[in-house]
């Protein structure tokens, strides 16, 4: 694990192009780690048998990089996201995030990793019905604080829930449901919510999966745009190669294992 | 906040576990009311026991009584010391009162005799607000009043009794009469002058009610009808010593004739202007509480003050024999305690003393059968029984020394019983609604697992989520019992108008006053017993979201993430 100062490590992010001339994608390898994985293993019990999901992963994923991990159905990168996301506990090896090994932390510690650090989209979104969109994203903030803390602090709170669904282009749209939303809007409410609490790492679960390619490709560029403006590290899992392509780096996942691309 | 939130969202949109509450509701709303009824009846029996009875009696067992009250009396006052309030004397007794009703048939009736201190009595209980005249509730007299008793009543009184006493003076006559008419038919002995001018008249068949209602028009009520006003000298005579007539015109003039005759003339009782000692019945000796052709509750009086009835009694030896005595009736009692009106009938304390010669010729001084006592207010009652049961132990001494819920004890015991198994019972409906709560709960928990899952992976802890399902528990359950309250409330407050609903529907007398003698449903909203209602029933609805709750906070974020 190389281990570069933090003097250089900005600047060569933000330099970089997005797109080199040839096609190829900007390179974070002078960057610094900001979560590693080694040797996962995780398998499944079903009954009396136990099915491997993971076999031994290993991975590592730079500062302000966005990589996509790619494989076939079953191919175990939604558990490998899971793991990454500590919503699940690897059967062996280790997790660290930002040098701070994070797989075997106490629940509550791994809550807060959570809640602060680690925003999380899903493929069906995930957004809570009950709420209205601006509800939906504040619940991260809820979650964080007390019932008096909110309440003192309720207009801070708000006025950030806004700010991040300008962001994503929904400040239309802050007192309607999920229900009453599109896909690719309830995508973004997703992303807002996730960015609320400002983390380092946003895990995407297939976030277009469930969308037209059209919206598909507004929903990646805005996964982009925020990589590249507030140099938010994103690792999306997806199985449409035409989007991973368009990302920084690429790992495939097959039966378990990395796939050297 | 998202729990108070989420919660609170919950509430506002699954209205099938507001559904799941109703039966709390309706479970805390008729524990209010069976509580708070039950608590006005037991209450209100309370009162009435308790006014009608002393704190303490300390009784003899026999008849004869204790033949030394002031003795007993001062050792009591040594004991008990300053908790005491009053003392009095009384004697009990198991005494048959006949009355006789006019139309000539007697009623036998078994009272209970209790011979009161006019001056103590109404000091150790509070006998005095039962009866019926204003003035003897202020203070007791044993002496017909002139009227002013009650208004289902309005004749009682003294001009009641000289009525009915001109009707009987009326009917002797007649009788008399009809006597002389029959002797003059007959071959004997001389008749009177002014028979002969009667005989004509009174043939037809004499109608007691009629001419008793003709005598009471008039306001003066004076001899009336058959016989216009008379020598009272020959009356008198005719009716107290019917066989002078007889005896005088055969066997000459008896030398003693005339001092029968004086001697007749100041003994007789005029009942028109004297009076028995006097009598307090029961309302229920003297009347009978039914309905009328209307269907209206009405009281129907067989006797009022005025009226004269006959008492039998045990004398005061061994063994007792029976003693009779003529009673006025001076006024009535209604404590609405049934077991008292149908069988107490209170007489004066000395007269009953004489009458059984229960006074020392020597001493003077009069036994009695009881001793009651009134406590200071907050006085322990237990406490003072014991001590008195220490003076006088049951084993030496042959005395009872009860207080009035000892006499009352099977009575406010049952009473007790039937509150704590209807409040079992209707916790129980409360806990059943519990498990229907449970049920919808855990309904709900597998509709939000996804939920759940998503507020895991945003980093809400366990606990947290587990108390969105607490909370929601907690305003479901205040919300039915909340709703369940002001219903129960509304209930009591209305209960009587609610009665008379259900009346006017069914036909049927709810609460029938012949029964009870209340003329409405007692009720006593205890603010205790309804925070405990109220309290409890909210428990139970928290205590059947707990399962649901661990459930939904045990629940892994992955699997309830792909739960669809």
């Amino acid at each position: 694990m190389s281990q570069p100062s933090l003097a250089d490590q900005q600047p060569a992010v933000r330099l970089r192009p997005r797109y080199s001339a040839n096609g190829k994608h900007r390179d974070h390898s002078g960057a610094s780690t900001l979560l590693y994985a080694k040797n996962l293993v995780k398998s499944y019990r079903k009954g009396p048998i136990e099915v491997p999901v993971l076999k031994g992963v290993d991975m590592e994923v730079r500062q302000g990089e966005f990589l996509s991990i790619v494989g076939q159905s079953g191919s175990g990168k939604s558990t490998l996201l899971h793991l990454l996301g500590t919503l699940d506990a690897p059967d062996q090896g280790e997790i660290y995030f930002s040098d701070r090994r994070i797989d075997n932390l106490p629940s509550r510690g791994r809550d807060v990793l959570r809640n602060q650090h680690i925003g999380m989209i899903f493929q069906f979104y995930h957004l809570l019905p009950e709420l209205t969109t601006l509800e939906n994203v504040l619940a991260p903030r809820m979650i964080a604080h007390g019932v008096v803390r909110y309440w003192l602090e309720r207009k801070k709170h708000l006025e950030d829930a806004k700010e991040v669904l300008e962001l994503v282009g929904l400040s239309h749209r802050l007192d309607h449901r999920p229900r009453e939303l599109s896909g690719g809007e309830m995508q973004r409410a997703a992303i807002a919510r996730a960015l609320v609490a400002h983390p380092q790492l946003l895990l995407a679960d297939e976030p277009t999966g469930n969308l037209d390619q059209k919206i598909g490709r507004e929903i990646l560029a805005l996964l982009q745009r925020l990589n590249e403006s507030r140099n938010l590290t994103v690792v999306m899992v997806t199985h449409d190669q035409g989007l991973a392509r368009e990302t920084d780096r690429i790992i495939r996942l097959a039966e378990g294992r990395v796939e050297q691309a | 906040m998202y729990k108070l939130l989420l919660s609170w969202r919950y509430l506002r949109t699954r209205y099938i576990a507001l559904a799941s509450v109703v039966s709390v509701t309706l479970g805390v709303a008729t524990l209010i009311v069976v509580n708070s009824v039950m608590e006005g009846f037991a209450v209100e029996m309370h009162k009435r026991l308790h006014d009608v009875l002393s704190d303490i009696v300390f009784e003899g067992q026999g008849l004869e009584g204790l033949a030394d009250p002031d003795y007993y009396e001062q050792e009591i006052r040594h004991i008990v010391g300053d908790d005491l309030q009053s003392v009095t004397h009384v004697i009990h007794l198991p005494a048959m009162a006949s009355i006789s009703i006019r139309g000539g048939e007697t009623i036998n009736q078994y009272v209970n005799l209790i011979g009161v201190d006019e001056k103590t009595y109404g000091s150790v209980c509070d006998f005095s607000q039962f009866l019926l005249h204003p003035e003897n509730r202020q203070k007791l007299s044993f002496l017909l009043r002139d009227g002013g008793y009650d208004p289902r009543m309005a004749e009682a009184g003294w001009s009641h009794r000289r009525m009915w006493a001109a009707w009987e003076k009326a009917y002797q006559e007649q009788v008399r009469m009809e006597q002389e008419r029959r002797l003059m038919q007959h071959p004997r002995p001389a008749p009177t002058a002014h028979a002969a001018d009667e005989s004509g008249e009174p043939s037809a068949p004499f109608d007691p009610i009629a001419s008793a209602e003709a005598a009471a028009e008039p306001p003066a009520p004076q001899p009336p009808a058959p016989q216009p006003p008379q020598e009272p000298d020959a009356a008198l005579a005719g009716e107290a010593s019917p066989e002078t007539p007889v005896a005088g015109p055969r066997g000459g003039r008896n030398p003693f004739d005339q001092f029968r005759r004086e001697e007749a003339q100041q003994d007789v009782f005029d009942p028109t202007k004297e009076q028995h000692p006097g009598v307090i019945l029961g309302i229920a000796i003297a009347s009978r509480r039914q309905r009328d052709d209307n269907g209206n509750v009405k009281d129907y009086f067989f006797v009022q003050p005025g009226d004269d009835v006959q008492v039998s009694f045990p004398s005061a030896g061994n063994p007792p024999k029976p003693l009779h005595a003529s009673f006025t009736v001076v006024d009535l009692y209604e404590s609405k305690m049934s077991e008292y009106d149908s069988t107490f009938a209170f007489v004066p304390l000395r007269t009953l003393q004489e009458l059984r010669n229960m006074i020392d010729p020597l001493t003077g001084t009069a036994a009695v059968t009881s001793i009651q006592l009134k406590l200071k207010p907050g006085a322990n009652l237990r406490a003072v029984q014991d001590k008195l049961l220490k003076r006088f132990p049951p084993e030496r001494y042959p005395y009872r020394i009860r207080t009035w819920q000892d006499l009352q004890g099977p009575l406010l015991q049952a009473v007790q019983l039937e509150t704590t198994i209807l409040n079992i019972l209707l916790f129980l409906i409360i806990a059943v609604a519990g498990f229907g709560i449970l049920a919808t709960f855990f309904m709900i928990v597998v509709e939000k697992t996804r939920d759940i899952g998503i507020l895991k992976a945003l980093g809400a802890p366990s606990g947290g989520v587990m108390s969105i399902f607490l909370s929601y528990g907690l305003s479901l359950g205040m919300v039915g019992s909340g709703v369940g309250m002001v219903l129960g409330l509304l209930f009591v407050f209305y209960i009587n108008d609610i009665a008379d609903g259900l009346e006017y529907i069914t036909g049927r007398e709810v609460f029938d006053p012949t029964v009870y003698y209340f003329t409405e449903i007692p009720t006593i909203v205890e603010p205790f017993t309804i925070a405990w209602i109220v309290a409890g029933s909210v428990m139970i609805a928290v205590m059947a979201s707990v399962l649901p709750a661990l459930r939904a906070a045990r629940l892994h974020p992955v699997r309830a993430l792909r739960y669809e």
